[in-house]
């Protein structure tokens, strides 16, 4: 009973603290765009307020252990964010009291700014790069990688041939092959996926063929004493026993995705997309525009390998680092 | 059952020699098969006649679409072994720009900097987070999401950023190195310094070791292997970081600006072998990592 009591009590400090953290933060945001351009003590009290609450909120918050698991997913995720919020709260307050120029680093208020200003451009932009070039070549890429990793299961031959040369290639700059693709495929998206594919078939691969070979001996003797099939076995045993391997390959290539789309983009495109947008708008020194695209891109890579490891949590439930929470 | 062995494993493995020498075969056969059909548009050909003619000429053609690997092999060699190495300038001997080597070693030093300057950061980010429970709260989580950022996007603001006080050449490029690759350091030395398991750990502290003691005489040893392992990954990203950051200063010095130069004036042979340059070089930098791997981990005891 008491130590419940005391538990209350402790959150009910914590969340004190949490809220006097927000506050000194806008106050020191405000204070900061007040004074603007002038350098206030009165603003760097407020931040360094900001920043030792937060700090220790954060302490208190991470050594929390509340009885039920839906107040530790909350812990969980407030320490982070606050840890975000501080960052952004700092930059903001800095960029603002000393007048940094835009050039060097524009304030989070301004990016934001940005952003909502130029929504259709940066709509555009995101069709472009990631609905027409990045997405359908992780997709083929994926696939691909996938299909020739059974290839090489099925054949034992092909798999020792394949795999030294397939680690080989994964150490590579790949990134290298994006103007002769661009050269290639022509200056649309296409050759956009086409980079995205070739980045994202070896660690679909190399990946894959890991994990056809990770069910345990047991299961397989179990699978070969029922007289099941190559096809059967893989069905039912050594493709779910791959899947922890085969989310960690799709969730490195949605980066990869990412960065081969704008970074293909940098050798040619048509006028619209994010690598087009960043290139540009950096030789004429727009850097906010610059950051709003990346804002952009940061924001997308996020939410696509968020949903991954969504569907990662409901497909490999059994796994024991999912098991453990 | 045939895939039983792990496929990490195979690159040592006997057996493996003769299937990787088949399938480069192959691929070298299909590549100059491709010669033809891929550089069927190309005016050289238009008038020639005959199948044997015809790819004869396809795989000599100046500014292909597709060149031949003995083009690739050949300019390779032109461009490093066949020109002068050193110019002399009112500064002195220098490495001479016409040579690929100078552009390599532009590549590489960035590189190598990125690479020291990331291993660290990565390697001092694990520390905090295995001792401090509110930094791996707080601090790991923007980690993994500060690599869902398609960091390479953000190559050209860190040059305009840094040039806008004054910092050009080695060091922005450093940076975009280095912020590739402290990641898998950081991942890999924090599993590798939790990797001691309990009974270890209540052994050091019935000696009564401190923090630091247990540190260095028990974290830091178990970890090491892990830190190999991550610094195979981060040196050939760091490679990547470099090379990206070259494209956005211009077709100035680097692989990465004979890319874009390349790309430019479509000379397609100079890509593929700056292409291949900057390959032979990823594959030296991990051989590298790899031997100083073995020459640390025979000195600490381990066997083979």
């Amino acid at each position: 009973m008491s130590a419940r009591a005391a538990d209350a009590g402790q959150g009910r400090a914590w969340q004190l603290l949490v809220l006097l953290a927000v506050g000194s933060g806008v106050l020191a945001v405000v204070l900061a765009h007040g004074f603007s351009g002038r350098a206030h003590w009165s603003t760097f009290l407020a931040l360094a307020v900001a920043l030792g609450v937060t700090m220790q909120a954060c302490r208190r918050a991470a050594r929390l252990r509340p009885s039920n698991p839906a107040s530790q997913r909350f812990a969980d995720l407030i320490v982070p964010l606050l840890f975000g919020a501080a960052i952004l709260v700092t930059w903001e307050v800095l960029c603002v009291a000393f007048g940094v120029p835009t050039v060097l680093l524009p304030a989070p208020s301004l990016i934001a700014a940005r952003v909502a200003t130029s929504l259709p451009t940066l709509g555009a932009d995101f069709v472009q790069t990631v609905i027409r070039a990045a997405i359908p070549g992780w997709i083929m890429g994926c696939l691909a990688g996938f299909a020739v990793a059974l290839l090489c299961d099925r054949f034992d031959f092909l798999r020792r041939g394949l795999m030294p040369i397939g680690n080989f290639i994964s150490a590579l700059p790949i990134i290298g092959i994006a103007p002769i693709l661009v050269m290639w495929f022509g200056f649309d998206w296409q050759s956009k996926a086409a980079v995205v594919v070739v980045m994202t078939f070896f660690p679909m691969l190399v990946n894959t063929v890991a994990g056809l070979a990770a069910a345990g001996h047991l299961e397989r003797d179990l699978m070969r004493s029922y007289g099941a099939s190559w096809l059967a076995t893989l069905v039912s045993l050594r493709l779910p026993a791959a899947m922890p391997f085969i989310f960690n390959a799709l969730k490195i290539n949605a980066t990869l995705a990412m960065i081969g789309a704008i970074v293909a983009e940098f050798f040619g495109t048509p006028v619209v997309g994010m690598g087009f947008r960043i290139s540009t708008e950096v030789g004429r020194m727009a850097l906010d525009m610059v950051w709003a695209t990346i804002a952009v891109a940061a924001i997308a890579g996020s939410a696509f390998y968020g949903l991954l490891v969504l569907i990662e949590r409901k497909v490999t439930f059994w796994h024991p680092s999912l098991r453990s929470r | 059952m045939s895939a039983a062995a792990p496929s990490r494993a195979v690159p040592r493995k006997a057996g493996s020699t003769v299937p990787v020498l088949v399938i480069t075969a192959l691929i070298m056969a299909a590549w100059y098969a491709a010669c033809l059909p891929m550089n069927n548009d190309l005016p050289q050909l238009a008038r020639v006649t005959g199948l044997a003619e015809r790819y004869q000429v396809s795989w000599a053609i100046e500014r292909p679409v597709l060149p031949a690997p003995h083009q690739i092999v050949t300019e390779l060699y032109n461009s490093t072994v066949g020109t002068r190495l050193f110019r002399e300038t009112a500064d002195g001997v220098v490495l001479n720009p016409r040579n690929l080597v100078f552009h390599a070693w532009v590549t590489l030093s960035a590189t190598l900097l990125g690479f020291a300057m990331g291993s660290l950061l990565g390697i001092v980010i694990a520390i905090g987070i295995v001792h401090s429970r509110t930094l791996s709260k707080s601090l790991m989580p923007w980690v993994i999401i500060s690599q869902t950022i398609p960091i390479l996007a953000v190559a050209p603001i860190v040059i305009v950023a840094l040039g806008s006080i004054g910092l050009t050449g080695l060091v922005p490029k450093a940076i975009i190195s280095a912020y590739l690759c402290f990641f898998p350091v950081a991942i890999g030395m924090v599993k590798g310094l939790l990797s001691p398991d309990t009974m270890q750990l209540d052994l050091m502290r019935t000696y009564n070791g401190s923090v630091a003691q247990t540190f260095w005489k028990l974290r830091w040893p178990a970890a090491v292997p892990f830190l190999f392992a991550s610094l195979k990954v981060a040196v050939t990203i760091s490679l990547v970081g470099a090379i990206v950051g070259e494209l956005p200063t211009g077709a100035q010095a680097g692989l990465g600006a004979r890319l874009l130069s390349g790309s430019y004036f479509g000379q397609t042979i100079q890509i593929w072998s700056a292409l291949l340059f900057a390959a032979l070089l990823a594959a030296l930098l991990v051989v590298a990592v790899t031997l100083a791997e073995r020459l640390t981990l025979k000195a600490m005891g381990s066997r083979p």
